[in-house]
Parts: C-alpha cells; structure tokens; sequence
C-alpha cells in the first residue's frame, strides 16, 4: 500500500514551516525531497519518522516500518565497524547479514574501530546501518555527505537493487543526482505563509 | 462560558488589567494595616518579648513559600494536560516570587531563632526543608532560563515541578527522620485551640491576608510580562519571515 | 536493552575513565578530607559515613553528563528513539549501565576506603547494603535529569543543580543507616526506607525520563 501523506504541516521550534503537503510513495519505489536550505526538509522527515508531532494531517504506513537517518551517523568511535553495525542488528532483533560488508565496501574495514575511519568511510557505515536493521521504509536526510563519486553509486546500488527491488520505499532529501529512478518533489510550493496556523506561538498574535 | 476562557492570553491581559492595581491596593492595606497593628497594638509575649513580633513576617511568607510551589505545581499539571500557555507562564512567574518569600522565610526565622535559640540557625527539620525547597526553587528558575524554546521550556519545567514535588515531600519526611528539632509547632492550623493567642491571632491574619494578596498581585504582574515578552517573540518571528518571503 | 547495556559498558571501558574515573575521585575525596579536618582518629570515625556517602554521591554526578550527551552528540539518540526498544527501556538500560560503571564499583570500593576514615567496624555491612540500594537510585534519578538536560550546552552544571537536591532523601537514610550501625544500633529502618526510594524510582524514574527524552528530541 506504500506511504501516503495527506494534508501535512510541520512545525520547527513551533513555528510552521510546510504546509498542505500531500503525497504517496508506492512500495518499490523512492521520492527525493529539494529545496533550498532551511527551508524544511529535515524538519519533514523527521515528522514523518515520528520523532515529532505533525502540526496537522496525515502519515500512514510509516510508523511500524520506518527508519530514520539523519545526517548524523550514529557511529560510535572506540567500536569496530562490525560492532557498530552488530549493535544496530541486536537492537532490531535482527542477524547481522554478512553480504552488508560488501555492499557498502567495507569489507577491508571490519576489524577497524570506527574512529580511525574517514569521514567517507564513516557515513558509509551509517548508511550500512540501514542495510542490516531491515526496515522497509527508510528516512534518509541527505545521505551522500561526504562521500565520493563512486560511494554514492555503489549507496545508489544498494538503494534500487536491494532495497527497493525488495519493496522499499524510500523517501531522501538530497541536492545530487543519485541515479535512481524517482520522482522528485519540490518543496518550495509548500512553504507555510507567515501567518500560518497552528504555531506554538498563536495564541499570542 | 468556561473558566477556561481566560486562559487565552489576550483575555487574560484584558481581563487582569483592571484587577491589578486593586489587588495591590488591597494587599498594601492589609499589610500596613496588619503590620502596623501587629507591631505596636499587641503586647509583647511573655516568654519571648518583643521578637515575637517578626511573627508578622515569618508565618506568611513561610506559607506564601509552599504555597508558591503548590501553585506551580498545579499550574504545571494544567500546562501539561491542557496546553493552556498562561499557566505555564504563570508557573514560570510564580517562581523568582516563591523563591523570595522562601528567602524572606529563611532570614527572618534567622533573626527570630538568634535570641530565642542562641544561634542564627540550627539543622532543625522545618528549616533544612525549607532550605531544600530554597535550591528547587533554583533548579527550576535555572532550567528555564537554559532552555531556549519556550514550549520545550514550558514542558520540561513542568515535569521537573512535579518530580521535584515528589522529592520534596520525600526530603521533608527524610529530615524529619534525620533530626528532631528545635522549631516550634505551628503557630496556626484549623482546629483553633491550638492556635497563638487571639490578640496575635488576628493582625497575623491581616498580615497573611497581604501577603497571600502581594503574591497575586506579583504573579499577575509577572504573567503579564510573560506574555508580553511571548507576544513580542512571536510578532517578531512572523515578521522576520515575512522579510524572508518577500 | 541488554545490547544497548553491553555498547555503553563496552564504550566506558574502551574511552577510558569509565570504571576509573569514577573510582579515582572517590578514592581522591576520601583522601582530601582527612586534611580538611585534621587527622583525629574519633573525629574521622564520626564523619566517616556522612563523607562516604557524599563522595559516592559527587562521584557518581561526576559521569551522569555523559549519559546522553555522548549519544546527543554523534546522533545516536533519535535513531535509538526511532528503534523498535521503547525509550523508556533506553532509559532503564543506561541507568542500569551507569550503574555497573559507576555505583557498583563504589559500593565495592567504599567498605576499603572506610579505613582510611576509620570507620567503626560494625558500619561496613550497614554501609555496604546501603550503598547498594542507594546507588541505583542515584543512577536512576541522575538519568532522568540527564534526560532533562541532554540538548543544553552548558548542561553539565546545571545538571549537578537540578539532581543534588534529588539526592537529599538518598543521602539522609543511607549515611543514617551506616551512622546508626557504626553506633551499635538497629539501622533496619533507613534501609528499608532507602530499598522503598530504590524500588519507586525504579518503577517511575525511567517513564519521566523517557517522557522528558521524547520533549528533547522534538
């Protein structure tokens, strides 16, 4: 059935900052999230996720399923990279599947603690992190920060052929061209008007 | 037609404006009034002389002190369940006024206890309490001045207020436990038998009166601020984005 | 949960100053106060509860900003908040694990360290037992002002201001009931008090913590 917004407004720090959002993403298939900075995204996915209250509408066929990442890995230094991610399995109740390694290369790096990674190697291990916990609909907040060229195709890969081939649904807000099939969904339009109702702030005007 | 009306902060502004200088008045009246009856129209106590006199000052503001805490609370209660944004601001009002009738509480009982006990203080359960409750009243300022969004302010205040509410009774109990102290019983309760003496007995009340009248009158003053200085934020917010629109 | 204890344990251990840390400014406390009030033995051995008691306490707030500021900072926390374990148990666990890093070895320790204060022998066991169901109490009502403090950039002082008073009931019964023991007396009664402090903090302390996480994290 997929991931169905209707009439979505979120707030940052109380104030309104989209408004009328409405979309669907069917299972199988991603949406990537533009717009200039400050203008939202982050604040949208992390609605959607739930780490927040929506001001008003609608999110179904997230809450269970749904993973988050933010652009922040999670990754903790003095743990191994296997740790790292084995931690991340137990969490979800999950095994740590071994083809993940080479997915995200980084099968020579297992052993390394995760502070001695670059700073490309290190959000290839945050995003490894989704490829192991085995949610069906990921959150992604710009999640080609500092890598290069060819981790981005090889993160591009994993994302089409493993995860949405599986029946994913991805929704990621991102500036570069990933590679992948999706369509795209301009925030701008959606901007709250500054008297927007529902801020934090409203019974004061 | 609800209570509930006056939570809106422009009703509450409009509503408490003519409420204000009244409620001052009163409290100024039944304080000099209290006050000055206490002092000089009561005779001196036969034990304890003229220093009992500053009993016009420490009974009221040692209960205005637990009072304080008491309306914080509930008003805490009220923003959580409710969401209504005058009475977190109340609470956060409520606060530097409690704090002080606690300090006032404190001092005074220092300069009752130095003639009466021979010491400025004493580990006696009453005062270790109300020295507790001096430091929850600045965990509880210091977390709201920390925390820069309002709301979140407002929420995590209010936890704190209820946790901390917990914890006090418990400290109070604990103390008690700890040290049987020198601090005499209450000086009032409901059942009047026990209670000072009628000639002490009603200039106190006046004096209670005005004081439990200063703390209204502070905390309306207080919350109005309060919501001014929101009201200013968020006129300020809206336009900025405005700005940034066009 | 126990993966989330065995991650902290294991990160406490590798950063270094987990276990030592705490152990060391215990070790530190108990040391200085003999040259603050002079090396009489009967002087030592009156306060020596009440100074055991305070320095496990200072101890254990030593390491409670670490609790979620580490997790806050490289943006472990809403992934955790968006996993399957409820907050509430992340809660638990890191008390639980600042706990086995900071209380237990404290209670441990502080038995041996009472001879440098010369504390009365028929204290230890009265000691023992109260840190031991004192400690964990520490631990949980610290979460929750880690809880409440975990965005704040000045936090840490904060922090000590928000707990310390917590630790007021904490403090009375259990150096009570070392005091009572080393006298020769019955000391049941603030031990009983102190497991009823334990086990309701126990029961509510992780649920406010979680509640103030999910305010935070907003």
């Amino acid at each position: 059935m997929g991931l169905v917004v209707l009439g979505l407004a979120v707030a940052r720090g109380g104030i309104p900052v989209l408004d009328g959002l409405s979309f669907s993403v069917p299972t199988g298939s991603a949406l990537i999230l533009r717009g200039p900075n400050g203008i939202g995204k982050t604040t949208l996915l992390r609605t959607l996720a739930g780490l927040q209250p929506p001001l008003a509408g609608t999110v179904t066929g997230a809450d269970e399923d749904a993973a988050y990442a933010s652009h922040a890995d999670g990754v903790k230094a003095p743990l191994s990279v296997t740790e790292n991610l084995a931690f991340w399995a137990e969490v979800y109740g999950r095994n740590l599947p071994q083809d993940v390694f080479a997915a995200f290369d980084l099968e020579a790096l297992r052993d390394r603690a995760a502070g001695t990674l670059s700073s490309g190697q290190t959000r290839r291990l945050g995003l490894a992190r989704l490829g192991v916990i085995g949610r069906s609909v990921l959150f992604l907040d710009e999640p080609t920060n500092s890598l290069d060229a060819f981790s981005v195709r090889l993160f591009a890969d994993w994302l089409r052929d493993r995860h949405l081939a599986a029946g994913g649904i991805a929704v990621i807000a991102t500036h570069i061209d990933l590679g992948i099939d999706a369509p795209i969904l301009e925030l701008s339009p959606y901007v709250a008007a500054p008297d927007a109702s529902g801020g934090s702030d409203e019974a004061f005007l | 037609m609800s209570i509930w009306e006056y939570a809106n902060p422009k009703k509450f502004v409009e509503t408490t404006t003519p409420l204000l200088p009244w409620t001052f008045g009163l409290a100024g009246l039944c304080l000099v009034g209290g006050l000055i009856w206490g002092f000089f129209f009561t005779p001196d106590d036969y034990r304890q002389g003229a220093t009992v006199k500053i009993i016009y000052l420490h009974v009221p503001s040692a209960l205005m002190a637990i009072n304080a805490w008491l309306m914080m609370l509930v008003a805490s209660l009220i923003w959580l369940v409710r969401r209504h944004h005058v009475s977190a601001l109340a609470a956060r009002a409520a606060a530097p006024v409690g704090v002080t009738m606690t300090l006032v509480a404190l001092v005074t009982g220092a300069i009752w206890g130095q003639p009466m006990w021979g010491t400025w203080w004493a580990w006696d359960p009453r005062l270790t309490s109300f020295l507790i409750l001096f430091l929850f009243y600045l965990g509880y300022m210091a977390l709201w001045e920390a925390i820069a969004d309002p709301d979140t302010a407002a929420d995590l205040t209010s936890v704190l207020c209820i946790v901390g509410s917990v914890f006090a009774l418990l400290s109070r109990y604990a103390v008690n436990f700890w040290n049987q102290g020198l601090h005499q019983g209450a000086s009032l309760s409901l059942d009047a038998e026990k209670n000072v003496a009628d000639i002490f007995y009603y200039p106190l009340l006046a004096c209670i009166a005005g004081f439990v009248l200063l703390f209204l009158a502070l905390v309306l003053l207080r919350t109005r601020t309060e919501i001014r200085v929101r009201r200013i934020r968020a006129l300020e917010l809206r336009a900025r984005r405005a700005e940034a629109r066009t | 949960m126990k993966a989330l204890i065995l991650r902290d344990l294991r990160l406490a251990i590798r950063a270094g100053g987990g276990f030592g840390l705490g152990l060391a400014f215990f070790l530190i406390v108990i040391v200085l106060v003999p040259f603050g009030v002079g090396p009489e033995a009967a002087v030592l051995r009156r306060i020596a509860p009440g100074i055991l008691w305070v320095a496990a306490l200072l101890a254990a707030l030593l390491s409670l900003d670490r609790i979620f500021a580490l997790d806050h900072e490289d943006g472990s926390l809403p992934l955790l908040a968006t996993a399957p374990l409820p907050l509430e148990s992340v809660a638990l666990a890191k008390a639980i694990a600042h706990w086995i890093t900071t209380g237990l070895p404290l209670t441990l320790a502080a038995p041996g360290l009472g001879f440098l204060l010369n504390l009365s022998p028929a204290a230890y066991p009265w000691l023992f037992g109260g840190l031991a169901l004192g400690t964990p109490a520490l631990s949980l009502i610290g979460t929750f002002g880690a809880a409440l403090t975990v965005g704040l950039r000045r936090g840490g002082l904060l922090l000590s201001l928000l707990v310390l008073p917590l630790y007021v009931p904490i403090l009375i019964f259990g150096a009570e009931a070392a005091r009572r023991g080393g006298d020769g007396l019955e000391a049941t009664v603030p031990l009983v008090f102190l497991g009823g402090i334990a086990l309701g903090t126990l029961a509510l302390m992780p649920f406010a913590a979680a509640l103030v996480l999910r305010i935070n994290l907003r």
